[in-house]
């Protein structure tokens, strides 16, 4: 394939039309028609985020509050910048004093050496026992010194890479529940009419109103266990079962449509060519469903990403809406700022997500709509 | 065309990043041993004194990870850990802020923290069951004082018109509420709630709010087995609502006061949305406030790392309260600054510095110097007195959160359950060996734990923490058994 097709092929694959008229200009198509693409899908954008800014800049002018003031781009740009130097020079602090942890064990596993050296030689045998105990003591602890990790609070980097392993962990588990479920749902409409009650009760319940009952089960599942022996801490799965919960119904709708709603011709080839069952579903109902699963998928997505900001803000466990949550307590003077951040933060990632989706679907599948 | 490869291959991807993510590699003692031959150590460098003097506190468990809400009274914690306190103790802990009361007491109790900055009540509320039931101890006190009472502007504009010597920009202080009490009464006539809010049930601020209003004879109601919001006979409607949001929700008037610790009223001040009118110093000098508790199972398991936290909290009071000759608080300016990071208090320093550096601002007007406002370790602050404990039973009794009558033998019992000064008592001797505390910083062998009887109410009565039932009778309102 050309370099010219290969980038095409890349702009609507990864779901970026708005690339495209650069790549056509490149290769010296129609510039009109190119730079109308690129006023369409760059210069307008660009246009309205700037009228956005302005808007934005007289609001925080105008609300204001006793105690509250709406921060402007400008406050939200540099809260944004210091919370990214912030992780930063946390991260330096963090690897200079592994550094310096690790030297101190050295040291003291060298100074029980000398204890224990020193215990050969002392006649008094009460010495020479707590000789002995604190050397082993000692040395217990040097291996603790050296495997130190960081205990200063995780900071605005770390949360993002939280929130994005839990809803991925969360989202993980809601499409291993909900594909094989839709399926079924989606051959058998017997199994089906059995499902119906449960999903369209459960599909409206709210995230936050699931979260206690998902941190009973979890915190059930663990008793007994001690924290730190467990390979996931509580809080987080605590959080990924609420994704799970709120995001494994959209997946589930539009995979029982998409089975449900297979060209029935295509059935009676498969009938015709006596496919056996596996073969059906992987040959012909499956690669046939895929464009509405994927929306399911993407639209469970989003969800999960809404769901999780809210439920780490009530679970505790760490992640940006934990974050945005601290700062709301803290009311400082740049509280508000940093909010608005993560706001935009937290919109751009699930973005990104989407994108991600987007992409995905359209490796695996075709006949897919256009990108917006 | 669907191909599964693709899809094997995302997952794949996906499932090598999170295990990337999650490995980490295990220093093993024999490594050190390796590195510890190259290190060329003299005996003449050891400190033999400190290896050999004594025997070494082995630490069970040296990760730990406590709770604390955003209020200025976590200092010892906070300190404890950014001066090294801690790790002088061979432990790494990492503090972090939990969004309510509730919340963090349910982290104690099924593990996930290892220990946490409490309100004083709620060790004795979990163990006598009000609420969640769970045997929670605690063997350090974390401060005295350090609430205080704020009204909105407009209810101080209306106490000012029924007691004209509050306009003063410089009014008598202490305030009682006997200026808020014909305010209450228009409210009630009006068939409106007069509700003003509180953090916990078993909160200090609870009784606090509760006593004060008692006291100018505005009953704030009972608790009964069926009305656990306690606003049985109420005039005036208590409600639980988180500390940082105390301002927020003020502003908002769906409350018209409250009763919080620091910072959230001089936020009110800072702010313009209210005014502090009195202290709990006023209420009852020296009154305990928060605690550091641990599940009694916690404890049973871990002894050793527990002395070694209680160590470098004791440290960490003596250094917050360390004074010059002058009697100034040499390291308060520094603790406000540590405080004011966001990832602890998180409230900007100057907020924070009005009441922690040494006076009160009740209006900008009223600048008062209230040197005792936050008390972390003068006076045996720190000590946890079986007498404080009874104090908050008595008060569940008085507004019947503790449903039923009993003798007097049961306050000091449940005292002893709950407060452990022997825990303090050894890691204070321990640190006192080590040369880094004395003698007169902590009580006398002798002392059995009770406070010598006080009569510093804004009420007058006075409490002797050996006659419970006594002090139950003295109230007009309240339960009396």
């Amino acid at each position: 394939m050309s370099w010219r097709g290969g980038l095409l092929k890349f702009c609507s694959v990864t779901g970026l039309p708005a690339l495209e008229p650069f790549v056509r200009l490149a290769y010296g198509e129609d510039p009109q028609e190119q730079f109308r693409g690129i006023a369409k899908y760059i210069l307008l954008p660009g246009l309205a985020i700037v009228v956005f800014l302005a808007c934005w800049s007289v609001a925080a002018k105008t609300i204001v509050t006793d105690s509250m003031q709406l921060p402007g781009p400008m406050a939200t740009w540099s809260a944004g910048t210091e919370l990214f130097s912030m992780h930063f020079e946390q991260k330096a602090r963090d690897r200079e004093k592994v550094a310096e942890q690790m030297q101190q064990a050295v040291t003291m596993v060298a100074t029980a050496n000398a204890m224990l050296a020193k215990a050969e030689s002392v006649e008094d045998g009460a010495l020479k026992q707590r000789l002995e105990g604190n050397a082993s003591v000692m040395k217990r602890q040097a291996v603790d010194t050296a495997n130190y990790t960081s205990s200063s609070a995780p900071t605005f980097v770390e949360q993002i890479y939280t929130s994005l392993k839990t809803v991925f962990f969360g989202f993980g588990i809601a499409t291993l529940i909900a594909v094989p479920l839709g399926l079924m749902c989606g051959m058998s409409p017997w199994f089906n009419a059995a499902m119906t009650p449960f999903i369209q009760v459960f599909k409206p319940v709210s995230p936050l109103a699931w979260l206690p009952l998902a941190g009973l089960i979890i915190i059930w599942a663990y008793s007994g266990s001690k924290p730190g022996e467990t390979f996931f801490d509580k809080a987080f799965l605590i959080s990924a079962v609420t994704v799970s919960l709120c995001s494994l119904w959209p997946t589930l709708v539009n995979t029982t449509l998409g089975v449900a709603s297979v060209n029935q011709d295509y059935l009676n080839v498969a009938r015709v060519l006596k496919l056996s069952w596996s073969q059906r579903l992987f040959k012909i109902v499956l690669p046939a469903s895929l464009p509405l699963m994927f929306a399911g998928l993407r639209i469970s997505l989003g969800v999960g990403w809404m769901v999780l900001i809210a439920a780490d803000m009530l679970a505790q466990n760490p992640g940006l809406g934990k974050f945005v949550w601290d700062e709301f307590q803290n009311g400082s003077n740049v509280t508000y700022a940093r909010i608005a951040f993560s706001v935009i933060v937290i919109g751009v990632l699930g973005l990104l997500l989407d994108r991600a989706m987007i992409c995905l679907r359209n490796l695996v599948s075709y006949d897919n709509p256009a990108t917006a | 065309m669907f191909k599964w490869r693709n899809v094997a291959e995302f997952w794949g991807m996906l499932l090598v990043l999170i295990v990337v993510g999650c490995g980490r590699s295990v220093t093993t003692l024999a490594e050190l041993e390796k590195a510890a031959t190259a290190l060329d150590l003299s005996p003449a460098e050891i400190d033999w004194e400190a290896v050999a003097g004594g025997e070494l506190l082995d630490v069970e468990k040296s990760t730990l990870k406590f709770g604390f809400i955003k209020l200025t009274d976590c200092a010892p914690l906070v300190i404890a850990k950014e001066k090294g306190y801690f790790e002088e103790e061979g432990l790494n802990v990492e503090i972090e802020a939990q969004s309510n009361w509730k919340v963090l007491l349910d982290r104690v109790i099924d593990g996930q923290l290892d220990g946490a900055h409490m309100l004083a009540g709620q060790p004795i509320g979990a163990t006598i069951g009000f609420g969640t039931k769970a045997h929670i101890i605690t063997a350090y006190s974390l401060d005295y004082n350090g609430n205080a009472i704020t009204v909105s502007n407009d209810i101080w504009k209306q106490m000012q018109e029924v007691e004209p010597a509050l306009k003063s920009p410089h009014p008598p202080h202490p305030i009682t509420a006997h200026a808020l009490k014909p305010i209450v009464e228009g409210y009630r006539q009006a068939g409106k709630d007069f509700n003003m809010g509180m953090v916990f049930p078993v909160s200090t601020h609870n009784y606090e709010l509760r006593y004060w209003l008692a006291a100018a004879g505005i009953h704030p109601g009972y608790y009964t087995q069926e009305n656990i919001a306690g606003t049985l006979d109420a005039e005036v409607v208590l409600s639980v609502t988180p500390p940082p949001q105390m301002p927020a929700t003020l502003e908002a008037g769906t409350i018209l006061g409250y009763c919080v610790g620091e910072p959230w009223n001089q936020q009110a001040v800072v702010k313009g949305i209210g005014v502090p009118i009195t202290t709990n110093y006023d209420i009852w000098k020296n009154n305990p406030e928060k605690v550091f508790g641990v599940s009694a199972d916690w404890d049973a398991k871990y002894p050793n790392t527990h002395l070694a936290v209680v160590k470098a909290l004791i440290r960490a009071g003596k250094w917050l309260d360390e004074t010059n000759e002058a009697g100034e608080l040499v390291n308060r300016p520094e603790a406000v600054e540590i405080l004011s990071r966001k990832d602890y208090v998180g409230a900007d320093a100057a907020v924070i510095a009005k009441s922690m550096t040494g006076s009160f601002v009740f209006q900008p007007t009223d600048v008062r110097p209230m040197a005792e406002f936050n008390v972390f370790f003068s006076g045996f602050a720190s000590y946890p007195h079986y007498s404080d404990c009874v104090w908050f039973l008595t008060q569940m009794r008085r507004w019947g959160q503790i449903t039923e009558a009993h003798p007097e033998e049961w306050y000091s019992e449940v005292a002893r359950e709950v407060y452990k000064p022997e825990i303090y008592r050894q890691a204070a001797e321990l640190l006192i060996l080590d040369g880094k505390l004395t003698e007169a910083d902590i009580p006398l062998a002798s002392y059995e734990g009770y406070r010598p009887a006080s009569n510093e109410f804004i009420d007058g009565n006075s409490y002797d923490g050996r006659d419970p039932l006594g002090y139950l009778q003295s109230f007009e309102i309240g339960i009396k058994d």
